[in-house]
């Protein structure tokens, strides 16, 4: 194959030059990330290869799809689990994610399969659910972890909201609804910006294994446009999600961490 | 002990108030205890607000004045004991429908985004120019702040437009948690005269303050807490002594 995909133990050797060069720098200015450097490497070298066994086994056409379905299963239980490790300050919050999650693969496999986008197989499964997922995740745990400070930043004006006889969802929308701007901004200024900042991983991945650039960017545009609505789903899932939980059922919001209220 | 209908309905007296059996205490605490066992921030409380006046619940830092006016509108809820507003547990009550009738003014005055209007219609959709005109006079403001920036209020503004706006749900009590801590003496006086004005209208206030001037200036009754617990009640007077 006369493409970049074959690059041998010897190319991925040689591409640990850069982090040589991390490393010294860490070193001469005291940084002390060298331990972190080689851990990081060491362990992102030995997931990755343990992956790319399993995913080989997994998407070979010979392999039942039902192992591909039930990998995208653990990337969603997975990403679930994720987003309550970054916000433990939420009850319940694995469940939300799973959900959240769990929507997002259903309406993005939908629109990707649904429409004849992708064809179903293994190859296509799997790496569309980590890329929709592995998105959704990202911007699940900024609305999480930005929601809880946000209403604990801003209990005062909340309560002086539950105090005027709003519920809980009057009384938290105006902080939802900034929250969730925040969560999908950057996925939206990264749609903006497609092509002309950077040259996103899908699309560079295909070019460097041979592809036609042209037939590329194509696929790259329908991963991002599912990506931008997964993204959007997970969000607002997560956020009405996460609110529901900072109240209690008589619209009282929970103590929060870093909470500001007076108790004199 | 303050006499619990020294101050009884006046304006008000064909509306909730008439229904209200005379001696009934407007809020009861009994055997209140609010946080974790080992962080009580009330404990065991017994205590009863008088039906009308004024009456101010003081103590020091810590003491639970205002965990005890939160219990009021169910923004804070017991961990044990029972508090009943009109001799009504309020925990069988609606608690949108008890915030719309026990109002509240909080410590540090907080403003929504928007026009005053914007705000006054955040606790009534339907409210006009003219019922907010009307609002903001209850409020000592003048019709001309309807249109202002409530960003751009200064503290004793802003205060008096989150008191129109706490107005707006029509309370049958109002609340008010230390609203003068963060204004200066003019602003201070402008509240405490608004205050009185809605106990002498028939709506009863309980005032959360540490100042004995304060205290003094304005209590028909004073409830004194120390360490989450009734240290004394009754009138300033009697509670105070003659200072």
């Amino acid at each position: 194959m006369d493409s970049a995909g074959d690059i041998g133990f010897v190319g991925l050797a040689a591409s640990l030059v850069l982090v040589v060069v991390a490393f010294a720098i860490s070193l001469r200015l005291r940084l002390r990330l060298e331990r972190d450097l080689v851990v990081s490497v060491a362990r992102g070298l030995v997931q990755l290869l343990i992956v790319g066994a399993a995913l080989a086994i997994v998407i070979d056409p010979d392999t039942p799809l039902v192992w591909s379905w039930l990998w995208v299963a653990g990337i969603v239980v997975f990403a679930a689990a994720t987003v309550k490790r970054r916000a433990p300050a939420v009850p319940g919050l694995f469940w939300i994610g799973l959900v959240a999650n769990g929507v997002t693969a259903i309406v993005g496999f939908a629109v990707a399969f649904g429409l004849g986008i992708f064809p179903v197989r293994g190859t296509t499964l799997v790496p569309v659910a980590g890329m929709l997922i592995g998105n959704s995740m990202k911007s699940a745990i900024v609305v999480a972890q930005r929601l809880v400070e946000a209403l604990s930043e801003q209990r005062a004006e909340v309560e002086a909201r539950l105090a005027l006889g709003q519920p809980w969802v009057a009384a938290s929308r105006p902080i939802l609804r900034g929250v969730m701007r925040t969560a999908l901004s950057p996925q939206i200024e990264n749609t903006k910006a497609l092509g002309i900042v950077f040259l996103p991983g899908a699309m560079t991945g295909l070019i460097l294994a041979g592809v036609d650039p042209l037939d590329a960017v194509l696929v790259q545009l329908a991963l991002m446009y599912l990506i931008l609505g997964g993204a959007a789903t997970t969000t607002a899932v997560t956020a009405l999600g996460v609110v529901r939980r900072l109240f209690e059922s008589d619209h009282r919001l929970v103590a929060l961490p870093r909470s500001t209220r007076d108790t004199g | 002990m303050c006499n619990y209908n020294r101050h009884g309905p006046s304006r008000r007296a064909t509306g909730i108030l008439a229904r209200v059996p005379r001696g009934e205490p407007l809020f009861a605490f009994e055997s209140v205890s609010v946080g974790p066992p080992e962080a009580r921030r009330l404990h065991r409380l017994d205590a009863r607000l008088p039906a009308g006046g004024l009456t101010v619940v003081a103590g020091p830092s810590g003491s639970g004045k205002s965990t005890l006016l939160r219990l009021c509108n169910r923004l804070e809820v017991p961990s044990q004991g029972t508090v009943r507003h009109r001799g009504e547990d309020v925990a069988g009550r609606d608690p949108l429908g008890l915030r719309r009738e026990v109002a509240m003014v909080f410590q540090r005055p907080v403003t929504f985004a928007g026009t005053v209007l914007d705000n006054l219609r955040e606790a009534d959709r339907g409210c006009d120019e003219a019922r907010g005109a009307e609002l903001l006079e209850r409020a000592g403001l003048a019709p001309a702040f309807l249109v202002r920036d409530a960003s751009e209020l200064s503290g004793g503004e802003a205060q008096r437009a989150c008191l129109a706006r706490a107005l707006a749900t029509d309370p049958h009590v109002m609340l008010m948690d230390e609203p003068t801590s963060a204004l200066d003496a003019k602003a201070t006086a402008v509240l405490e005269r608004l205050a009185r004005q809605l106990v002498a209208d028939g709506t009863p206030v309980v005032w959360v303050s540490h100042s004995e001037e304060q205290m003094r200036r304005l209590a028909d009754c004073v409830l004194l807490l120390a360490d989450g617990r009734l240290d004394r009640d009754g009138s300033a007077q009697e509670v105070l002594g003659d200072g």
